[in-house]
């Protein structure tokens, strides 16, 4: 099912966070890295997407369908949010915590079906040795696959990941990658992540979004929008020799009448 | 790490962790039958429990004044302990899921407070809220208070967004204006008026009465069903707001008709009894330890631990000093207190079953 996001403006109160944000046509099992810096909008983008903020202005498309206007429930069926901050301190057990995931749009009483799902999703994760487990008692990154195997059980069309590696160490974040392009090639849901790891992002999608201050700076193959000279401006972390270096560069472009604010002179 | 499990392997544990479930339940409502029963035969006069049961199933097996004993005294006495811990444990059950603390029950929300201000209303001045009620005078002033609490809570809520710490809060300041109230009316009333404000707040089961044991179960038959249907969003509260919406709940929505829920119960039992702490408290925390979070099975557990504590507190109450009936709350907090830091001390290590 294909994913359409059009000239979406949304926010929180009166204050607009995401500013006339397009994206189009993201086809069924494509897997699109949403980068950008802190308070880029990402987040405020999921949850738009999710239903759990009602945009001012524009459309979001599934299949042609327009989703804004579908009820929690039908929305919840249709896309999964994978929220960033996770904790909790339920006494749940990890099986539990992902059948109730799936039991908020299947029908009341629990069936074969349902907890067959919640195995299997389980075992494809790699998460079965911990499926008795309290969810309480888990590391941080045990309970972001918890969460991931939550939005992964209800099979919908549109799964958003708030930064699901971020309480991940390297093999995990690798591992857990893994998983869900693996549960994509099963079952072709579009799949959006925030990552701030511009290398795993470059590795596992096949589209990456930048965003900044809420609008859409770039968007494109990991191999061009990575390239961009945005990108650098965005996540370069400068050195004290580095902003010691541009202050000279600095001299220089204002007399060659480069760029002002001295970003463009150090890709010279 | 120990090796990824078998699928079939991981629907076999749940299968047999949701039967254990049904084991505990099952467990616990024979307590309950037991503690009712011995409620029933407890008392003075020393009758047999095999003369009381002919009792019960034919009234005037034994002449008119067992039936008078067992029918108009011993057995609401017994089914109001039974009802009102019921209906302050689910109470108390979900409103520490929907406000996510587990801190919170019925007197949280100010709502016993209130129903103390009413009672004292009605006793010191003799006003009632709804007129011509007749004798009912102070058990309606009570409800009428609870009630209001939590319909100005509600509506303080949905101009400020529902949100578990306002509601809190919210509930903070109730319950210091109306103790202030309080204050006020017992600084206005006579030692008579004093003595019966204090004894309604001490929680008495001997105020029950068929009526309002009708009333409560009619209550009770809607409040269980009704929390067993929003069991799902209900759980996936637990898990956090922001997930919970993300699964396609109405996290506000969900919280504005469970207050509703709870008002009711809360408010009904506060009038019934008076104030009795610490059932709302303990049901929810002892069920939980049983079975864990699952709505399913929590919220009709914590109903049934909350009428067993409540039906052993009338059966303690009544055996402590033969003669005596002591008044159900200062029982409840005295004994029920040292039980469940107990409770809670040994069983620290294995909080999931």
């Amino acid at each position: 099912m294909t994913l359409t996001i059009a000239n979406l403006s949304a926010g929180y109160g009166r204050t607009n966070v995401l500013q006339d944000v397009t994206v189009t046509d993201i086809p069924p099992g494509a897997f699109v890295g949403l980068i950008g810096p802190n308070a880029a909008g990402k987040s405020t983008l999921f949850k738009t997407i999710a239903g759990l903020i009602t945009p001012s202005k524009g459309a979001i498309t599934i299949a042609g369908e327009d989703v804004t206007c579908l009820g929690r429930k039908d929305r919840a069926k249709r896309v999964a949010y994978m929220p960033q901050a996770y904790g909790c301190n339920a006494l749940l057990s990890v099986f539990e915590s992902v059948l109730l995931a799936l039991k908020q749009t299947t029908g009341w009483r629990v069936n074969d079906d349902n907890l067959d799902r919640v195995s299997d999703t389980l075992h494809a994760l790699g998460l079965s040795h911990l499926a008795n487990r309290g969810v309480a008692d888990l590391s941080g990154g045990q309970a972001q696959m918890v969460a991931v195997a939550q939005t992964i059980v209800r099979a919908p069309d549109v799964i958003l990941l708030d930064e699901p590696t971020s309480a991940l160490d390297l093999h995990h974040q690798l591992s857990i990658l893994t998983s869900i392009r693996n549960e994509m090639d099963r079952k072709k849901p579009v799949v959006m992540a925030a990552l701030h790891d511009l290398n795993l992002a470059a590795k596992f999608c096949d589209r990456l979004v930048l965003l900044r201050d809420g609008a859409i700076l770039a968007d494109g193959k990991p191999e061009h929008i990575l390239a961009l000279p945005q990108i650098e401006e965005t996540y370069r972390v400068l050195t004290d020799l580095e902003r010691t270096q541009r202050n000279v560069l600095y001299v220089d472009a204002r007399l060659a009448h480069i760029h002002p604010r001295g970003e463009a002179i150090v890709r010279q | 790490m120990t090796l990824n499990v078998d699928p079939v392997a991981l629907r076999h544990d749940y299968v047999a962790r949701v039967a254990r479930r049904y084991g505990v339940i099952a467990a616990v409502f024979g307590l309950l039958c037991l503690s009712f029963l011995l409620d029933i035969t407890t008392g003075p006069g020393g009758y047999s429990l095999s003369t009381i049961a002919e009792v019960l199933f034919d009234p005037m097996s034994h002449g008119a004044r067992l039936k008078v004993i067992v029918w108009d005294y011993r057995l609401p006495v017994a089914v109001t302990a039974v009802l009102v811990g019921a209906l302050l444990a689910v109470a108390g059950a979900q409103m520490q899921t929907i406000l996510n603390n587990p801190l919170a029950e019925p007197f949280t929300l100010g709502v016993s407070a209130a129903a103390s201000f009413g009672a004292s209303l009605a006793i010191v001045l003799g006003i009632s809220v709804i007129p011509a009620v007749g004798p009912l005078l102070v058990t309606v002033n009570a409800f009428v208070f609870a009630l209001f609490t939590c319909g100005f809570i509600l509506l303080a809520t949905r101009i400020k967004g529902v949100g578990s710490e306002t509601m809190i809060l919210f509930g903070i300041a109730i319950f210091f204006t109306f103790s202030a109230l309080l204050a006020l009316m017992q600084y206005m009333a006579s030692e008579d008026q004093i003595a019966r404000i204090v004894f309604w707040m001490m929680g008495s089961l001997s105020r029950a009465s068929w009526e309002k044991i009708g009333l409560g179960t009619i209550l009770l038959c809607f409040a269980i069903p009704f929390s067993l249907y929003r069991t799902w969003p209900m759980t996936a509260l637990r898990m956090g707001e922001t997930t919970a919406q993300s699964m396609g709940v109405d996290v506000g929505r969900l919280r504005v008709e469970m207050l509703i829920c709870i008002s009711l119960l809360a408010a009904t039992a506060v009038s019934f009894v008076g104030t009795v702490g610490f059932v709302g408290l303990v049901g929810p925390h002892i069920a939980r330890m049983l079975v864990g979070e699952d709505q399913r099975y929590f919220v009709p557990l914590s109903a049934l631990v909350g009428a067993l504590v409540l039906s052993l507190t009338s059966l303690i109450s009544k055996t402590i000093t033969p003669g005596i009936i002591y008044p159900i709350g200062i029982i409840t907090s005295l004994i029920g207190v040292p039980i469940f830091i107990s409770i809670i001390l040994s069983s620290r290590r294995e909080r999931l079953q």
